[in-house]
């Protein structure tokens, strides 16, 4: 199988397999607890968190761990919003691109009161510093913009917007789930206030994730209970996944450059094979993307059909389409880029991991483009565009 | 798995497919924005569905229950196609995820747009209520 969906999750990697058996063994206490064997786990845990620290260039005590990325982001923004609301503000920008966990929570902000300002990306798939500068007002409570989309793979002006917010006094969060141990991430030169990472992007366990969340800001908890995480997040630490990450997020982040320059030659290669195909089109900036990602819409055809006869193909993939999503529209990300609806139906993302080789990306060029054929040589659309009487979206 | 075995086969090795250059009926339903269009070929001789060929736009249970479809009304007479239901398709095919029932809608829709085309092009008189939710078919989009 040749598995080329690393953007929904990765195989937890050896090391933090080790690393996670190890804790099961030795560091089996609860770090709250004052015998021995909870201040073993204790100290354990503070080797986890200044591990993850360091990877991000913040202090230990400004990382704060979490069940994973969704709940990183709905602590980060309920928090930031509460806080606004306390001192009279109640607006928060993002984009119209963010995921879910980010979305949900701002649409749920907006029901109890707060005014949600979502910004366009453009076609290339990102935000504009000028927009984010222009939406600020008085009552802007915060910023939260993801830094790499997991469809597109788009990266985002963090920087910029870092230090645009921080000249404006606004707090600013990034949803950096798709950027950790693939991308360099420095909280103090990028001006990052709060920062959502999560384990299993990275070759870590799932089920964890981490907040950052600047020295001096006030954090407000979403789970309420025991005093774990300096009162911020309550119930006793997942001592094996927690450790699991930090190791996979180190290991990620020193092999960086050397993975990241292999991936940008696969990807290249996938993107020149994938745009040989009639009527379709690349997703997203063709420079300001990760190294992983490949995302396509290809006119004619469906997206869900086309990830089943990959699987029989032996090529795990994902789509945008609105079947595979289990509801009845496409993809939000594929839409805000300005991709109709039907061209949006036939999209395919494929994210590229360290295991893949050329031959993998061969392979996939072949059969995509195979499957692309076969499924346009059924498709009542495909045949109408081809006889002149539906136009096409894709040139 | 998300598919029965039924619906895979159906899927992988979709029967009838094509298209009919000289159709007796021709039915398409759907819309690309909701992202499922069928289109159905009828080649009716003596009122008996002699072929019948399909073209689908959509997803794996759109393939499959208009493959499915074809199979239960092909060499039957029109009044028995005129009978096909949704749940005749969903059943044939071992079941189908809540969320894809639709398409077996869409599947009863095209066979019945396509007798409808037929019954208009030969002048063939017929109780408009039979057809009544052929333009139910936009699955309540937007």
């Amino acid at each position: 199988m040749i598995y080329a969906d690393h953007a929904a999750t990765t195989k937890t990697s050896e090391t933090a397999k080790r690393v996670m058996m190890e804790t099961m063994d030795q560091f089996w206490g609860n770090p709250s607890s004052l015998h021995t064997p909870g201040q073993k786990a204790a100290e354990a845990l503070e080797e986890a968190r200044a591990t993850v620290a360091a990877c991000l260039n913040a202090q230990p005590r400004e990382i704060f761990f979490t069940s994973g990325g969704s709940e990183a982001d709905n602590q980060a923004i309920r928090s930031a919003a509460y806080l606004g609301k306390r001192r009279g503000k109640n607006h928060i920008i993002s984009t119209a691109i963010e995921h879910h966990a980010v979305l949900h929570t701002l649409a749920r902000l907006e029901k109890e009161g707060f005014e949600v300002t979502l910004l366009p990306v453009g076609s290339e798939g990102i935000v504009k510093v000028e927009d984010v500068a222009a939406a600020i007002r008085p009552e802007t409570a915060l910023v939260t913009v993801m830094f790499v989309n997991n469809e597109i793979g788009t990266i985002q002006p963090i920087a910029e917007i870092g230090a645009l917010c921080r000249e404006r006094k606004v707090v600013f969060h990034t949803d950096a789930v798709q950027a950790a141990g693939h991308l360099p991430i420095d909280v103090v030169a990028q001006k990052i206030d709060m920062l959502s990472i999560s384990g299993h992007k990275f070759h870590g366990p799932r089920g964890t994730g981490a907040l950052y969340v600047r020295k001096g800001l006030p954090l407000q908890p979403l789970i309420e209970g025991g005093a774990q995480e300096r009162n911020k997040r309550a119930g006793t630490e997942d001592l094996p996944a927690i450790r699991g990450m930090a190791v996979a997020l180190k290991e990620a982040c020193e092999n960086m450059e050397q993975v990241n320059a292999r991936l940008t030659v696969l990807r290249d290669r996938l993107i020149e094979g994938l745009s040989q195909i009639p009527h379709g089109a690349l997703n997203g900036d063709r420079e300001r993307r990760v190294a992983s990602n490949v995302s396509f819409c290809f006119e004619g055809i469906e997206g869900e059909s086309m990830l089943l006869l990959l699987d029989d193909k032996g090529i795990a993939a994902s789509s945008g389409s609105a079947c595979t999503s289990g509801s009845l529209d496409p993809s939000h990300v594929l839409l805000a880029i300005g991709r109709p609806h039907e061209v949006a139906h036939g999209s395919l993302r494929l994210s590229l991991g360290e295991e893949n080789t050329m031959e993998d990306v061969e392979k996939i060029i072949t059969d995509v483009t195979d499957t692309v054929t076969y499924l346009r040589g059924i498709s009542p659309v495909w045949k109408e565009l081809q006889r002149g009487e539906r136009s096409y979206v894709i040139q | 798995m998300l598919y029965s075995e039924k619906v895979m086969d159906h899927f992988r090795n979709p029967r009838n497919v094509g298209e009919i250059p000289d159709a007796d009926g021709i039915g398409e339903v759907g819309n690309a924005k909701c992202g499922d269009i069928m289109k159905m070929y009828l080649k009716i001789d003596d009122d008996i569905i002699t072929d019948v060929k399909f073209e689908t736009f959509g997803c794996g249970s759109a393939i499959a229950t208009s493959s499915m479809a074809t199979e239960l009304i092909k060499g039957k007479p029109v009044s028995k196609a005129m009978e096909l239901s949704n749940q005749a398709v969903v059943e044939a095919l071992d079941g189908l995820p809540a969320y894809k029932l639709h398409c077996s809608v869409l599947a009863e829709q095209a066979v019945k747009a396509a007798v409808k085309d037929y019954y208009d092009k030969n002048g063939i008189a017929y109780d408009p209520e039979l057809f009544a939710d052929d333009d139910d078919d936009e699955h309540g989009h937007e």
